[in-house]
């Protein structure tokens, strides 16, 4: 008894807490080395925007947004561009939205697992990383010549739909992932069908996690340039697609999936192949307009989250 | 187990449930093998044995929740109320679990609110007059004894409440529907000694109307609660008897070793 005390615990203690401390010390400094890589990172991008939106503000006025473009560039606006991405977004959510999530919830909760469900689950996954240029090409060939869409907003939304369709279904698999076994079974267990287990539980508790899919997809679209230019997005537009309502009968109108159109990318891209410097600054005024409308998005997404979190969790 | 083991005379008790010849597979492993039981009309009856047994798997068979994983598959009977084979691929699952409730080992409650938790069984089975069904949660949450707790926080997330309240939640969840039979699969193995005592007082009370089948590895548990008790041992029904016989003066060597704590 007193041997042991004496021979081994008080030094095995030192020693162990030697160890300890600088175990803690290696926390420590990998911290710092990780805290001050994020911050010169996060630094590089807030110096980058900050210097566009410097250099675009005395171009941001009420007359920026509803100005068409024009070849001298005080009068120069981003009318006909806000108005297409929007209306290319609109187009893009519609087609990618319910498809992205049934094909989700296909392969998530019908698809039997086996050799082809595990190549369909590949080829998902590595769709998100072609190169939107590929998708561009696809459209071309597809949408526009074969569907005779032609350069039109509709082409436009359903190729930027295919770029944002992986991402929407990826997110929606790992949010219904995310649910236990044990709902589902309890749900079961009181006589439901499948499909009314997913569409009064699993359906709602993912609905988050899939807007945040949604949303950060589409904040991917916004910004793509070159799909749309390989479907012959043109660079200057001077006016708006038709109106979508109409004062007779029936109302609703569907001419603008017809319209050529332009966007924001294009736009900006197009200012800044131009040699004057005015131009520059409505390039840096359009580039901040943008990333105002990425980080609002992703801000929502962000939002959405925490709301639809919020209630839910088990 | 081929050896006849219960001195229980089966003829006499009305059964709820009767299983018979019962085989049990996860993809090619054999984990129930030939396992019959009768399941008394009203009364607590409980599966005991040593973990991994095969317990909450012969419960599950009740309810057909293996039919939810592809590989699983049954041989043998189980019929219920002396007429349907409900493990018969002719019989809809759905129904069966309509007509057989189940609680499961961790309350798992919808993440919704107390009041849509305990409709929605309601809500499945096609009921849709809210004063109907504002009734049958009412009068489901005083069975469960939570409605005191609850009354007046009944919109408020069930995520809210207590494990043990949690779990009388799901009861009250599985009895809202009036089934016929309830399976526990160790209902109280996540909760404390009070809530513990709670929900056997609860459940002593329910077999007035309800045909309960608990599996439990509280040999005491069973010993408060049961009328009759089943003895598991890797898969094989090693015997069955009324609760006292069966803790007093088994007939099998097993049983006997278990009951006395001396393995599981
Ligand atoms: N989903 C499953 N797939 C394969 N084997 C399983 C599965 N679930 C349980 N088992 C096996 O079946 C046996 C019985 O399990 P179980 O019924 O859960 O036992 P108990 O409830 O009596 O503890 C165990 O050996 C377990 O490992
Ligand atoms: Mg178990």
């Amino acid at each position: 008894m007193t041997t042991h005390t004496e021979l081994g615990t008080p030094r095995d203690l030192t020693e162990i807490r030697q160890s300890i401390s600088r175990r803690e010390l290696i926390d420590k400094l990998f911290a710092i080395a990780g805290l001050l890589v994020l911050f010169f990172a996060i630094l590089v991008l807030v110096a980058l925007i900050l210097q566009m939106a410097i250099r675009g503000w005395p171009r941001l006025s009420w007359q920026f947004f509803t100005a068409f473009p024009s070849s001298s560039p005080e009068e120069a606006g981003i009318f006909s561009a806000w108005v297409g991405t929007a209306l290319v977004m609109l187009v893009t959510a519609v087609v990618a939205v319910p498809l992205g999530i049934a094909s989700g919830i296909y392969l998530e909760e019908y698809a039997r697992k086996n050799w082809l469900s595990g190549l369909i689950e590949i080829n998902v996954t590595n769709l998100a990383g072609v190169p939107s240029i590929v998708y561009g090409l696809l459209a071309l060939g597809f949408f526009s010549q074969t569907l005779k869409l032609g350069d039109s907003i509709a082409t436009a939304g359903c190729t930027l739909a295919l770029l944002v369709l992986p991402v929407v279904i990826v997110t929606t698999r790992e949010a219904l992932r995310a649910i236990p076994r044990s709902l589902r079974e309890a749900a079961y267990a009181l006589g439901a069908s499948k499909w009314r287990m997913i569409w009064d539980h699993l359906l709602p508790y993912s609905s988050g996690g899939i807007l945040t899919g949604v949303i950060i997809g589409l904040s991917r679209a916004i910004g793509e340039t070159a799909p749309l230019i390989t479907i012959g997005a043109l660079t200057f537009i001077a006016f708006l697609p038709p109106a979508p309502l109409s004062g007779n009968f029936p109302y609703l109108s569907f001419e603008w999936l017809k319209a050529p159109f332009t966007v924001m990318p294009i736009q900006m891209f197009n200012w800044v192949s131009r040699p004057e410097e005015a131009f520059q600054v409505n390039a840096a005024a359009a580039g901040t307009v943008l990333v105002a409308m990425t980080l609002l998005m992703n801000g929502l997404a962000v939002y959405l989250r925490y709301r639809f979190r919020k209630g839910i969790k088990w | 187990m081929v050896e006849e083991v219960s001195q229980l005379n089966v003829t006499a008790v009305k059964p709820k449930a009767e299983v018979i010849d019962l085989d049990f597979y996860y993809g090619s492993t054999h984990v129930l093998k030939r396992v019959n039981l009768v399941v008394p009309d009203r009364q607590i009856t409980a599966l005991i044995g040593p973990s991994g047994c095969g317990k909450t798997t012969l419960l599950r068979c009740f309810n057909r929740l293996h039919d939810l994983y592809p590989d699983n598959h049954y041989n043998g009977e189980i019929v219920f109320d002396s007429a349907v084979n409900i493990l018969s691929p002719k019989v809809d699952p759905i129904e069966v679990r309509m007509r057989i409730g189940m609680v499961f080992q961790r309350p798992n409650p919808f993440p919704k609110s107390i009041y849509e938790n305990v409709a929605y069984g309601l809500r499945v089975q096609g009921e849709r007059k809210t004063s109907v069904i504002d009734d049958k949660v009412e009068r489901a949450l005083k069975s469960a004894a939570l409605w005191d707790e609850v009354k007046d926080r009944l919109k408020s997330p069930a995520y809210a409440l207590s494990g043990g309240q949690q779990q009388r939640l799901c009861i009250a969840r599985a009895l809202a529907t009036e089934p016929e039979l309830i399976l526990f699969d160790e209902p109280t193995s996540a909760l404390d000694p009070i809530a513990t005592s709670n929900i056997e007082e609860l459940m002593a009370e329910l077999k007035q109307q309800v045909t309960i089948l608990i599996v439990t590895h509280s040999m005491q548990q069973a010993a408060r609660l049961a009328d009759y008790t089943a003895f598991m041992y890797l898969g094989e029904m090693v015997e069955f008897n009324r609760t006292l016989a069966l803790f007093n003066s088994p007939l099998n060597k097993q049983t006997e070793d278990y009951v006395k704590g001396r393995f599981g």
